[in-house]
């Protein structure tokens, strides 16, 4: 369990990035943060990651105080943090960094359950550097495996994970994310405007100008979100008529 | 056709062997060697395919390789054990058409006295018409002697038509000084690929000197070059490729500065064709920031993420 009080989070030229967030996500379920562009949600997952440290408030994870620890320290204790724009690196391998997430040297088939959630093939790519031979969408999966290869997590923040990722390998991450909400020790964090995603979530947040706009239970959220808080990048989310059946299959449920 | 003479080295010179080449302390290797151990020659096999002989007057060797053979690995690895020595060596590489080998050869000097102790390789190689060569050069210097561990490596490529050299060559520590030049020539299809790692700290300085000629038609070379310059350590890296006929030629400088190390890069082409096509890419710094980060998000500290980056980065 991850929660946030009262976050804030001034840029070095003044700019009032974080005006005050509070919230708590919970284990084995699966929160979504959305809002519009430079809303503040990139800002906030690397608050809670530790890559900037919050100007006020305060962080805590299953009952501790993270507030003052570095990103290290936060990592050592179980938060796991897929970049939005992730790092390429000359020389280190997807292997390596595989076998740096998972703290030890993991066998073949322990690659290629990794590599299969992010739709890569393990032979392709194992031995290659992750360096700047690698398009944006294949380096995004290696990204998003190198934070499924954290099985020490209790927190994952993932943001924009769809990004450069086609339909199929798609629907692999969304079964990945269910799969990791039945393990129930996992709170799952996601900044992601997509529909599909904002759908299969148990709670959403809505952040504007800094600040959280709305946030509870899917089902009363979705209706309330504004157009560009919410984008369909896969046909099924191009469906207007799927909406609706959300909306209706929720309302029953 | 084979030789063999009693392999004797000592310890220094074990572990030495042990860091440059997979000696596993057995007194021989699997496949034809020439050991050299402060000058002279402490062990010896040839095969029925590698002859190894001693040049005329005893200041190098001939390796002759015959054409088509295949797979064989063969190791000239050189070393230095004590303070007060001056090694020169001319070693040339006859390799025959069609073959397929792998050659090892590094070099590894130890002082432990005031004086300094040097080793200058000279490799020739000439590969005949397809013959295809893989060539790992490991350079390494220990002992806490004052006396200055100096290697002075010259190698020098003749390609035929066809032919193929891949040459892997890492300073991995320890060496207070080195002047390394490297040039060839190729004919007609050739292709020359250099891989170099070099990490230099303390006071060390190293010098690195590429000249290849793509004189063949589809011609081709790949340099890479990787280094890192740690403390106070400097180091200069001069590369030219020449362009002579229709050819690809690539060169790639990455440096990574650590404390005050200084790195001087001078890349050089010259395209004397329409339809050479070379390239060149260089890149000094620090470790990236945002690569400390990533390092640090997966719970490594700070120091362990620069270590692994640059322990990644000499690799590849």
């Amino acid at each position: 369990m991850l929660t946030l009080k009262n976050i804030k989070w001034t840029a070095p030229d003044g700019g009032e990035i974080l005006n005050g967030i509070d919230f708590t996500i919970e284990s084995g379920k699966l929160t979504v943060i959305t809002g519009p562009n430079g809303s503040g949600k990139t800002t906030l997952a690397k608050v809670i990651a530790g890559v900037v440290h919050q100007t006020e408030g305060e962080i805590w994870m299953d009952g501790q105080d993270i507030s003052d620890l570095d990103i290290t320290e936060r990592a050592k204790l179980g938060v796991a943090y897929g970049f939005q724009q992730p790092v390429r690196f000359k020389g280190l391998t997807v292997r390596d960094m595989l076998d740096l997430s998972a703290k030890e040297t993991l066998k073949e088939e322990a690659i290629c359950g990794l590599m299969d959630q992010v739709g890569l093939c393990t032979k392709d790519y194992i031995d290659r550097e992750v360096n700047a031979s690698l398009s944006g969408g294949e380096i995004k999966r290696i990204e998003i495996a190198t934070v499924l290869a954290r099985t020490d997590a209790k927190v994952m923040v993932f943001d924009e994970p769809e990004a450069g990722i086609d339909l199929w390998s798609f629907n692999g991450l969304i079964d990945s994310f269910e799969r990791l909400k039945k393990e129930n020790d996992k709170a799952l964090l996601v900044i992601s405007h997509q529909e599909r995603l904002l759908s299969i979530a148990d709670e959403i947040i809505v952040i504007q100008d800094g600040k959280v706009r709305i946030q509870g239970p899917t089902e009363e959220i979705m209706p309330q979100l504004m157009y560009d808080e919410r984008s369909s990048s896969c046909p099924i989310g191009k469906d207007p008529e799927w909406l609706k059946e959300f909306q209706l299959s929720k309302a029953g449920a | 056709m084979s030789e063999n003479k009693e392999t004797r080295v000592n310890k220094v010179v074990e572990e030495l062997l042990k860091a440059i080449s997979d000696y596993d302390g057995s007194g021989e290797y699997d496949g034809a060697f020439n050991i050299r151990a402060d000058s002279e020659c402490a062990g010896r096999k040839s095969t029925e395919h590698v002859r190894i002989e001693s040049k005329e007057g005893g200041k190098g060797l001939d390796i002759w390789i015959d054409p088509f053979t295949k797979g064989e690995k063969i190791y000239i690895p050189a070393c230095i054990s004590r303070s007060h020595v001056d090694d020169l060596v001319y070693n040339d590489f006859h390799v025959g058409e069609g073959a397929d080998v792998t050659i090892v050869a590094g070099c590894g000097v130890h002082t432990d006295g005031e004086d300094d102790s040097r080793h200058n390789g000279i490799h020739n190689f000439m590969l005949e018409k397809n013959a295809k060569v893989l060539y790992q050069e490991k350079h390494i210097g220990t002992g806490d002697g004052e006396g200055k561990r100096i290697i002075d490596p010259v190698t020098e490529v003749h390609l035929g038509e066809g032919a193929e050299l891949t040459m892997e060559t890492s300073q991995i520590g320890g060496v207070d000084n080195t002047d390394r030049k490297t040039w060839g020539d190729l004919q007609a299809n050739a292709k020359l690929v250099i891989k170099e790692s070099i990490m230099t700290e303390g006071e060390q300085y190293a010098k690195t000197d590429f000249e290849i000629a793509l004189d063949g038609e589809d011609s081709a070379v790949d340099l890479v070059s990787r280094s890192v310059a740690k403390d106070n350590s400097y180091q200069e890296y001069r590369s030219k490729i020449n362009g002579n006929n229709r050819c690809t030629g690539h060169s790639e400088c990455d440096a990574i500065l650590v404390g005050n190390g200084k790195v001087n890069a001078a890349p050089e082409l010259l395209a004397a064709d329409l339809d050479a096509s070379l390239i060149h890419e260089a890149a000094i710094g620090k470790v990236a920031g945002e690569q400390i980060l990533k390092l640090r998000s997966l719970g490594l500290t700070e120091e362990e993420a620069e270590r692994k980056i640059i322990e990644g980065f000499l690799r590849g």
